[in-house]
């Protein structure tokens, strides 16, 4: 089996994250952060163990900056909601996923004001094209780091200086940037990043996070979910301090022990050399799929202004058929259609019959990718 | 027996970074269920060394924990 989903769900995970996992369950079973007893302190501790090493991962000081949520779905929705009032402007992109799209189209209905800056048709995002549609209403600016179609790394080092001189907070989705690009919030002028932990962090499904950089103040966001906390407990109203403030319910323990283990492998190899690896094999698709008669390869040419993900179509053939005869007939798993970013295929022009993706991970090989190439180019011939 | 003194927290995760960053700096710090004689809403209580109360209480600021109580503890 060739499995090339990994901007889906990264797979396999390094030993060490299952092995986090059973361990939080054997020997840190308590409640994390509830009681005094050992084996809630040691559930805690494992837990922030995981926050620090998150925050590491993205260069913030202070671990209690890192908000654990369920996914970046929820953590987008944390900040989007938390933020944005009636009135309020926000800028997006088009090429966002549906975990910021329908959050926004929902924020519209109520009253916020949504603006929709075009991308070039590689899903590359023009700085001065964002600068452009600021109004003196705007208190956003949300982007995806990295398209999970196209793979179009935005430049959000230039967009987020260009916004936040007009007092604008920038929201950055890194779904697909957590683990596989250098990230770091100070350096790139983001005041918020929802990351998940089931893709390139290596972490289980049902991890992820908000994280809020250094000079961020928590009072201007309100929460998505209030409840018990740990703290304050003579208290009805939600405390202040971070993280309890957004951090409500019993946290999953087990799935962020087994984060901790991720970010903690990921940071060991290094995220430039993980990305060095991932470029190479998405460098061997796009030239083996451009010599593939018929075969329309999408996204950036330069592979520094992209992440490992490769999307292509076949003329005159569809993407359901190639991805079913991809999986049963050479064992090779990938993710054809939308990808959940119907914005994305029209900035692409694929709408509504999307693409095959290919998504290598830190564990595909070259060989690997020779022998999909070889596939397809067999399933184009036949 | 040596005096030690007692951090309490607002919540838990600012105690278990207090611990980090005490244990980081080569001081005494253990995590115990909060002493009855103190009211903290968290669980958790930091013991350390009284002796170092000044140096404890500048590491704090420095990792931005504010903590809900500094007091001696005599166990």
């Amino acid at each position: 089996m060739i499995y090339l989903d990994h901007a889906a769900t990264s797979w396999p995970k390094p030993p060490d994250v299952p092995q986090a996992m059973a361990r939080f369950l054997e020997e840190a079973g308590g409640n994390p952060g509830r009681a005094g007893h050992s084996l809630s302190v040691e559930a805690g501790r494992r837990v922030y163990a995981a926050r620090e090493a998150v925050a590491e991962l993205f260069h913030v000081r202070n671990p209690l900056r890192v908000v654990f949520a369920a996914n970046a779905t929820q953590a987008l929705n944390l900040a989007l909601r938390g933020l944005l009032h009636p009135g309020d402007h926000v800028v997006t992109s088009s090429v966002e996923h549906n975990a910021v799209m329908r959050p926004l189209r929902a924020l519209e209905r109520e009253g916020v004001r949504l603006s929709i800056v075009p991308c070039a048709p590689d899903g590359l995002l023009d700085p001065a094209g964002v600068e452009q549609a600021l109004t003196a209403r705007t208190r956003l600016a949300v982007l995806t780091h990295a398209s999970n179609v196209s793979g179009a790394l935005q430049p959000v080092g230039e967009i987020a200086a260009r916004v936040r001189k007009h007092g604008v907070f920038v929201l950055l989705d890194a779904a697909q940037t957590a683990g596989a690009v250098p990230l770091n919030l100070a350096i790139l002028g983001v005041d918020l990043c929802a990351f998940t932990g089931h893709k390139g962090l290596l972490g289980p499904p049902g991890t992820g996070g908000l994280v809020l950089g250094e000079h961020f103040d928590p009072a201007g966001l309100e929460p998505l979910v209030r409840g018990g906390t740990g703290s304050h407990s003579e208290e009805e109203e939600q405390p202040d301090e971070l993280p309890d403030k957004f951090e409500s319910g019993t946290a999953n323990g087990v799935g962020i022990a087994g984060l901790g283990a991720g970010v903690r492998w990921v940071r060991t190899r290094g995220v430039t050399a993980l990305r060095a690896h991932e470029l190479s094999l998405a460098r061997r698709l796009r030239e083996g799929l451009a010599a593939i008669p018929g075969v329309r390869v999408y996204g950036p040419r330069e592979p520094e202004r992209t992440v490992a993900i490769v999307s292509f179509t076949v003329a005159g053939r569809r993407v359901s058929e190639i991805g079913l005869r991809l999986d049963e007939e050479y064992g090779i798993l990938c993710r054809v259609g939308l990808h959940c970013a119907p914005a994305a295929h029209r900035t692409l022009g694929t709408f509504p019959e999307g693409t095959v993706r290919f998504a290598p991970g830190p564990f595909t090989t070259p060989e690997e990718i020779d022998q999909a190439l070889i596939a397809l180019e067999r399933i184009v011939r036949t | 027996m040596s005096e030690h003194g007692v951090v309490l927290f607002h919540t838990t995760s600012s105690a278990f970074r207090a611990e980090r960053v005490l244990l980081a700096a080569g001081l005494e710090a253990r995590l115990i269920p909060t002493p009855r004689e103190f009211s903290s809403d968290c669980g958790m209580a930091l013991r350390f060394d009284w002796g170092k109360r000044e140096r404890v209480e500048e590491l704090l600021r420095e990792a931005e924990v504010e903590p809900a109580g500094v007091n001696a503890f005599s166990q």
